[in-house]
C-alpha cells in the first residue's frame, strides 16, 4: 500500500469493510479450503492414525486401482446417463408447464395450481423417498394399485435395475419441474405484448403464436439454462439416489458421490474414495469454468 | 396472449385447464396418500383400501410415535440445528454480502474476496477431507458439525448482494453525509430495505436446515443425536432398503412395517415446511427472479 495522502483516507473508509468479511472468510478458508488440502489423500495410502502427514506418498496408485475396478466405467456411465436424461427432461418438462400456464386467463385457478406445483421443491428427499416407497411399493403401493386396476402386472420401479433410471428422472422431474417453471414464466412475462396485438391481426392462431413469438422469446434463457447445466453434468443428485437405491440396482443405479460414500465411509477406503472425489471434483471445475465462459460469452451472465 | 373465442380456442383453453389441473394433482396425491394412510387402520392398509382419504379413521400410528423417545430427542436436535444454523448463516450472508456489494474504487480489494468465496463454489475438497476434517477439529457429536460447515452460503450471499446493488446509490450516499459509519448503514439502511431479500434467503435457510439429513448421518455416532431429517433417513428409508434383495423381500417389509407408522412419521417430518410454506411463497417468486434473471 502506497503512502499517498488518497490512500490513508481510503483505509480509514475500507478497513470497517475488511472487518465484516473476516468471519465469513475465516469459516469458508477453514471449511471450504481446508478440504481442499485435504485432497491430497488421494495420493496417499492413508492411515487415520498416521493423518495427513504421516501418509505414505504412493502417486497415483490409487487412481489406477479405481480404474481397475470393473465397476468404476459402470458408475461413470450411470451418472452422466442419469443426469444428461434429467437435465434434458429438467428443461423439457417446465418450460411445457410454463406455456400452458401462461394460457391461462383465470388468475386463482393459476395461482392454485402454482402452489401446489412448487411444493415438492421444499421437501427433502428423505421425506420424498419415504413417501415413494410406499407410493411405488410393488403389492400395495398407489401406483400398482392403479396398474392392476388397468390390467397391468405390478412393476417392481424401485428394485428392478433396467426400471430404476427412469424411475430417477421420473421421480426428479416430479419433484422439480414446478418449481423450474419460475424462471420460464419470468422470462415469458418479458415478452412484448404488442408482438401478440400484431399477430392477432394478421390472424395468427394460439399455435401460430405459441410457436413464432412465444417460443422463439424464451430461446435465450432456455439456452442460459442447458449452458449452466452442464457445469454439473456430474451432480446426479446424491440425495435422491442414496434414498432411493438399494443393492439390487446398483448396477444401473449406482453414480460416482454414491460410489464414494460406500467406497470410503462404508468400506474405509479413505484414500481411494478421495481420489474418486478429487477426479469428479477436477472435471467439473472444467466443465463448470467452460459453461460459465459460454454463459458469459454468449448470454452476458454474469454471476455477481 | 390474446385469445379469440371461437370454438377451437374454448376447447384449447379446456384441455389446458385439464392437463393442469391432471400436473397439480399428480403433485399432490403421493403427500395426501400417506397423510390417509398414516390415519388408517392397519387392517384397510393391508386390504388396499386407503387412498385419499382415511379409512377407519384412528390416530394409533401418531400415538406410537408420540412415545418414540428417539423421534422426540431428534426433534429437538432439529430445532437447535435450525436456530443456531439460521441465525449463523443469516449475519454471515449480510455481513459477506455488504462488502461485496461494494465496488472496487469504494472497497479495492472486491473482485479478490469476491473470487475467494466464489470459487468455493466451483471446487470443493470432497466428502471425505470434509469429514475427516470435522473429526480431526473434535466436532464429532456435536451441534457444530452440522452448523459451521455450511456456514457462509455462498449462494445466498450473491443473492443478497445483487440485491443490495440495485438498491438506490443515494440512500447509502446520504447516510455517510449524515456521518454514519458502514455498520450503521448497513444496519440502519441496508437490512431494512434488503427485508424482501432477506426474507427469501432466510426461510429457505430455514427449511434447508430443517431438511438437510447427511451431516447428521454421519458426525453423529450416536443415534440419539441426529436431526429428525437423519433419524427419518435411517428409520423410514435406510433400514429397510439396503436390505432388500428381492420381490419377496419387498413384500415381507410391507407387512412388517407398520405403514401407518412410518407414514405418520413422513408426515410429521414435513409438517414444518407445509407450515412455512405459505410464508415462503409470497417472497420467493421475487426472490428466485431477481437472484437468477439478470441483463
Amino acid at each position: 500500500m502506497t503512502n499517498a495522502p488518497g490512500s490513508r483516507r481510503k483505509w480509514i473508509l475500507e478497513w470497517p469493510l475488511h472487518l465484516m468479511l473476516l468471519p465469513g472468510l475465516v469459516m469458508i478458508v477453514i471449511f471450504c479450503y481446508g478440504p481442499m488440502v485435504g485432497v491430497v489423500i488421494a495420493f496417499q495410502r492413508f492411515l487415520p492414525t498416521g493423518g495427513l502427514f504421516g501418509s505414505k506418498w504412493i502417486g497415483i496408485d490409487n487412481f489406477k486401482y479405481v480404474y481397475s475396478l470393473p465397476e468404476t466405467m459402470h458408475v461413470i456411465l450411470n451418472t452422466l446417463f442419469i443426469s444428461v436424461m434429467k437435465i434434458v427432461a429438467g428443461i423439457v418438462a417446465p418450460i411445457i408447464t410454463a406455456l400452458l400456464l401462461n394460457e391461462l386467463r383465470k388468475k386463482a385457478f393459476k395461482r392454485t395450481v402454482q402452489t401446489i406445483i412448487y411444493m415438492p421443491h421444499f421437501l427433502s428427499w428423505v421425506i420424498l423417498s419415504g413417501i415413494l416407497i410406499d407410493v411405488l411399493s410393488p403389492n400395495s403401493g398407489m401406483v400398482n394399485q392403479f396398474l392392476k386396476w388397468l390390467g397391468f402386472q405390478p412393476i417392481f420401479f424401485l428394485g428392478d435395475k433396467s426400471w430404476f433410471p427412469f424411475v430417477l428422472v421420473g421421480t426428479d422431474v416430479w419433484k422439480e419441474f414446478g418449481f423450474g417453471t419460475i424462471i420460464y414464466l419470468a422470462a415469458l412475462t418479458g415478452i412484448n405484448p404488442a408482438l401478440y396485438e400484431a399477430a392477432v391481426i394478421d390472424g395468427a392462431s394460439r399455435l401460430k403464436q405459441t410457436l413464432y413469438i412465444t417460443l422463439p422469446g424464451i430461446v435465450p434463457i432456455v439456452i442460459l439454462m442447458l449452458t449452466l447445466s452442464l457445469g454439473s453434468v456430474l451432480n446426479a443428485g446424491f440425495d435422491q439416489v442414496f434414498n432411493l437405491y438399494s443393492p439390487t440396482v446398483y448396477e444401473t443405479g449406482d453414480i460416482l458421490d454414491t460410489y464414494v460414500f460406500r467406497m470410503a465411509l462404508i468400506n474405509g477406503q479413505l484414500d481411494v474414495g478421495t481420489a474418486v472425489g478429487l477426479f469428479k471434483s477436477v472435471i467439473s471445475l472444467l466443465l463448470i469454468s467452460v459453461s460459465y465462459f459460454f454463459a458469459y460469452r454468449f448470454a452476458n451472465y454474469r454471476i455477481f | 396472449m390474446v385469445q379469440p373465442q371461437t370454438l377451437g380456442s374454448r376447447l384449447i383453453t379446456a384441455s389446458i385447464y385439464s392437463a393442469l389441473a391432471l400436473m397439480a394433482a399428480l403433485c399432490i396425491m403421493p403427500i395426501l396418500n400417506v397423510l390417509a394412510v398414516s390415519f388408517s387402520s392397519n387392517t384397510a392398509i393391508d386390504a388396499g383400501k386407503v387412498s385419499m382419504w382415511p379409512v377407519d379413521f384412528t390416530t394409533t400410528a401418531y400415538n406410537y410415535v408420540a412415545q418414540k423417545k428417539e423421534f422426540l430427542a431428534s426433534i429437538l436436535v432439529s430445532l437447535k440445528r435450525v436456530a443456531l444454523g439460521t441465525v449463523i448463516n443469516m449475519v454471515l450472508t449480510l455481513f459477506t454480502a455488504y462488502p461485496l456489494s461494494k465496488e472496487v474504487p469504494q472497497f479495492r480489494l472486491r473482485t479478490w474476496y469476491a473470487w475467494i468465496f466464489v470459487f468455493t463454489m466451483l471446487f470443493a475438497g470432497g466428502l471425505v477431507p470434509s469429514y475427516l476434517l470435522v473429526k480431526e477439529l473434535g466436532l464429532m457429536d456435536t451441534l457444530w458439525a452440522l452448523v459451521l460447515p455450511g456456514a457462509v452460503p455462498v449462494f445466498n450471499v450473491i443473492l443478497l448482494l445483487n440485491f443490495i446493488r440495485a438498491l438506490p446509490k443515494e440512500l447509502l450516499e446520504a447516510g455517510f453525509i449524515d456521518g454514519a459509519g458502514h455498520v450503521q448503514i448497513l444496519w440502519r439502511v441496508v437490512a431494512p430495505l434488503s427485508l424482501p431479500a432477506l426474507a427469501t434467503v432466510g426461510l429457505f435457510t430455514i427449511v434447508g436446515h430443517w431438511n438437510e439429513w447427511f451431516g447428521g448421518l454421519i458426525y453423529m455416532n450416536d443415534p440419539i443425536r441426529y436431526p429428525l431429517a437423519s433419524y427419518l433417513q435411517t428409520v423410514v428409508v435406510r433400514l429397510d432398503l439396503t436390505q432388500i434383495r428381492s420381490a419377496d423381500e419387498w413384500k415381507l417389509f410391507a407387512e412388517l412395517n407398520d405403514r401407518a407408522v412410518r407414514a405418520a412419521q413422513i408426515f410429521l417430518g414435513a409438517l414444518p415446511i407445509f407450515c412455512v410454506y405459505p410464508f415462503l411463497q409470497r417472497y420467493f417468486m421475487s426472490g428466485i427472479v431477481m437472484g437468477s434473471v439478470k441483463e
